[in-house]
């Protein structure tokens, strides 16, 4: 199976935070590949790294957080034109990674409550995105932003346009972020948790709406979340992340019906089923999330691990190889490549 | 917002009653009346009074009559736009307190003009270069201009002044237009003397402000919208002056109205000390020499200062702030 070349294709990315207490190395060699129109899923507990790395592709990580090593490569014109350009290499604020920033590559935020300012209007908001990258007058900018409010599902688009977020509802701030994301139709769309801080029924229907423009626009999507569940229902591919690092990748259903690093397996023998016995505690992983300055030698989940092999697991670290014709894993379960030194 | 805005309004005239009866008490607090300290002074000159002229003097001022016909008489006569005559000074009150608050508004509005254009650039970039060389700089300037004591920068300066430069800084005016009518020269003989003034009194405030700004704009600096703005491709310093600048300014701005009778009031001590034309060497003098209805005056001017000051904030507040508007409405 030969892949078309990759929108986006993330290659030992690594970001470390220099604190006062140590260094978090919360990202710690990281690599998954993106294709056009395809929707990944991110997962991981909480804590593993998940934001600093969507954060670092977007050259948005603050001091004292700075990207240590590794190559984002993204590919806007799917091999036609100039060919892949490295983030990596340009200065965060520089002019090209913005213009790349909110027109290629969209963020919807963790925190759709805050992520918009309390003192402007949503309509002022969304139509800097579009004013910041097309080359439109305000009034057609209005009049595009009027029309996304109108394709993510706002009642009344032409008034909420003047609405202050806090006067939404949850799940109407959370599509007008969507418009926002949506304003100069990117080729990648990334959704930090976008659905954690709202209800259940609403939480379904923003997984609808997403779905549906994701398959409008062929935009190509990366769905983080630590909810198993979410991404049975929105991804295509899936990235398991533990501890800044990358277990298993492989299409959604390899990963739910035939998971083959122990932290995946653990990770979904955690999670209700319709089969699971009603008032038996569900099994947990063992152990807990090792602190972050306090990082294990070897590979980060053998503290944890059912099927840990003694002098090797926390001697050496495996790195990411192909396994199978579809999934690849960190695990010397599977292989020995072990990363140098 | 126009609802509001009329709601605040109608409170006016309420607030200025209280405002007044506590100012007439006030000047009423201390022991003896001006007549007392008239004849004291009088005495100790070397000359006697009769106790007639004492009677007379008294029932000229409603001095014998009780408070709340004292009230009555002195709020009427100041409706009516009679200020009344400075016992001390034997002049109308109007031509006393005119001129000089002419200038006390003047020097205020530069000083705060220098306060905010000095102090809100400083904490801006004391905020956004947090911990750099200059950023501690500021920090140790704001300290000092809050430590010390307005008077003594004035002192210090004043005498730094004169001694390696053998001028001296006070007044706000040469000596020969002091007593000048109002020319052009004389006009700017006064932005030539202002600045020095301005600057002592606005030190602390700056000091003051600028560091509000810094704390603010650090807490607005972290706020996840920041991210947002950056993931839209904005610049930085765009970003940083269009959100969290105008949120860290949004509280600084109510304030604004507070300044008003402040400025007024100026610092007594500054004023005394440099020797300045303003309002608060009056009220100071007025104060001590019993002077009650100058001083009143002055009490009730400040008052009504302070309820307009505080009518502008709301009106600012609820203007910049989408928030209270609605709150309000
Ligand atoms: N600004 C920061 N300063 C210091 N450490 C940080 C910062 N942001 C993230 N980290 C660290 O990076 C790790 C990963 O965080 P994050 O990517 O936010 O996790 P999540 O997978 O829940 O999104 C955490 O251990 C956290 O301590
Ligand atoms: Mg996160």
């Amino acid at each position: 199976m030969s892949n078309p070349t990759p929108l986006l294709s993330v290659r030992n990315l690594k970001t470390y935070f220099d604190l006062d207490e140590g260094q978090v190395k919360a990202v710690d060699g990281v690599s998954f590949d993106v294709q056009p129109g395809q929707v990944v899923g991110i997962v991981g507990e909480s804590g593993c790294g998940k934001s600093v790395t969507i954060k670092s592709v977007l050259r948005i990580i603050q001091p004292p957080g700075r990207l240590v090593e590794g190559e984002i490569l993204f590919n806007p014109d799917n091999g036609g034109g100039q060919g892949p350009i490295d983030l990596a290499k340009f200065d965060p604020n520089s002019k090209q990674m913005r213009a790349i920033r909110g027109k290629d590559i969209a963020l919807i935020p963790q925190e759709p409550m805050a992520a918009f300012s309390p003192v402007h209007t949503i309509g002022n908001q969304i139509m800097e995105a579009i004013l910041l990258h097309q080359p439109v007058t305000k009034k057609e900018a209005r009049q595009i932003t009027i029309e996304r409010l109108r394709e993510v599902g706002v009642p009344s688009p032409q008034d909420r346009i003047d609405a202050y977020s806090w006067e939404l509802s949850g799940g109407l701030r959370q599509r007008a972020m969507i418009a926002m994301a949506l304003a100069c139709n990117p080729k990648l769309l990334i959704a930090d948790e976008p659905t954690t801080a709202i209800d259940v029924t609403t939480q379904a229907q923003i997984l609808n709406l997403l779905r549906n423009l994701q398959q409008q626009h062929n935009t190509a999507i990366i769905f983080i979340t630590h909810d198993l569940g979410v991404i049975a229902q929105i991804a295509d591919y899936v990235v398991v992340m533990y501890l800044g690092r990358v277990m298993e990748t492989g299409p959604v259903d390899d990963i739910f019906h035939a998971p083959q690093h122990p932290y995946t397996r653990a990770l979904l023998e955690s999670i209700p089923t319709i089969q699971s016995a009603p008032r038996e505690p569900l099994p947990t992983i063992a152990g807990s999330i090792p602190h972050p300055f306090n990082r294990p030698p070897g590979c980060p989940f053998f503290p944890r691990c059912p099927d840990f092999i003694p002098d090797t697991c926390n001697a050496q670290t495996p790195t990411l190889q192909p396994i199978n014709q579809r999934q690849s894993a960190s695990c010397f379960l599977y292989h020995d490549e072990a990363e140098e030194n | 917002m126009l609802q509001y805005i009329i709601k605040r309004l109608l409170l006016l005239p309420f607030l200025l009653f209280i405002f007044s009866v506590i100012a007439f008490a006030l000047i009423q607090a201390p022991p003896g009346d001006f007549v007392t300290s008239y004849i004291a002074e009088l005495a100790a000159g070397g000359s006697a009074v009769e106790q007639a002229q004492i009677d007379a003097l008294r029932e000229q001022y409603g001095l014998d009559q009780p408070m709340t016909v004292q009230y009555v008489k002195w709020i009427t006569r100041i409706l009516q736009g009679d200020l009344g005559v400075s016992l001390d000074w034997k002049k109308p009150n109007a031509e006393l307190i005119g001129e000089r608050l002419a200038l006390t508004l003047l020097l205020g509005l530069f000083t705060f003009i220098f306060t905010w254009a000095v102090a809100i650039p400083i904490g801006i970039y004391s905020a956004t270069h947090q911990y750099s060389a200059l950023d501690y700089f500021f920090t140790i300037f704001n300290y000092f201009g809050i430590a010390t004591p307005t008077f003594m920068t004035a002192l210090v300066v004043m005498w730094l002044a004169f001694k390696y430069f053998g001028v001296s800084v006070t007044g706000l005016f040469s000596p020969e237009y002091i007593d000048a009518p109002w020319s052009w020269a004389k006009f700017m003989d006064l932005l030539s003397h202002i600045w020095f003034p301005m600057v002592i009194l606005g030190l602390d405030g700056t000091a003051r402000l600028a560091r509000v700004m810094r704390a603010n704009l650090l807490d607005e600096l972290k706020k996840p919208y920041m991210e947002m703005a950056r993931a839209k491709g904005m610049s930085e310093w765009r970003l940083v002056m269009k959100y969290p600048v105008r949120l860290a300014l949004n509280p600084l701005i109510s304030t604004i109205g507070w300044y008003l009778p402040l400025l007024f009031s100026g610092s007594v001590i500054v004023a005394t000390v440099l020797n300045l034309p303003t309002i608060g060497p009056l009220l100071l003098r007025a104060l001590i020499t019993q002077d009650m209805f100058l001083a009143g005056i002055i009490i009730l001017i400040y008052c009504g200062l302070a309820i307009i000051g505080t009518l502008i904030s709301d009106i600012l507040l609820a203007w910049i702030d989408p928030r209270i508007r609605m709150e309000e409405s």
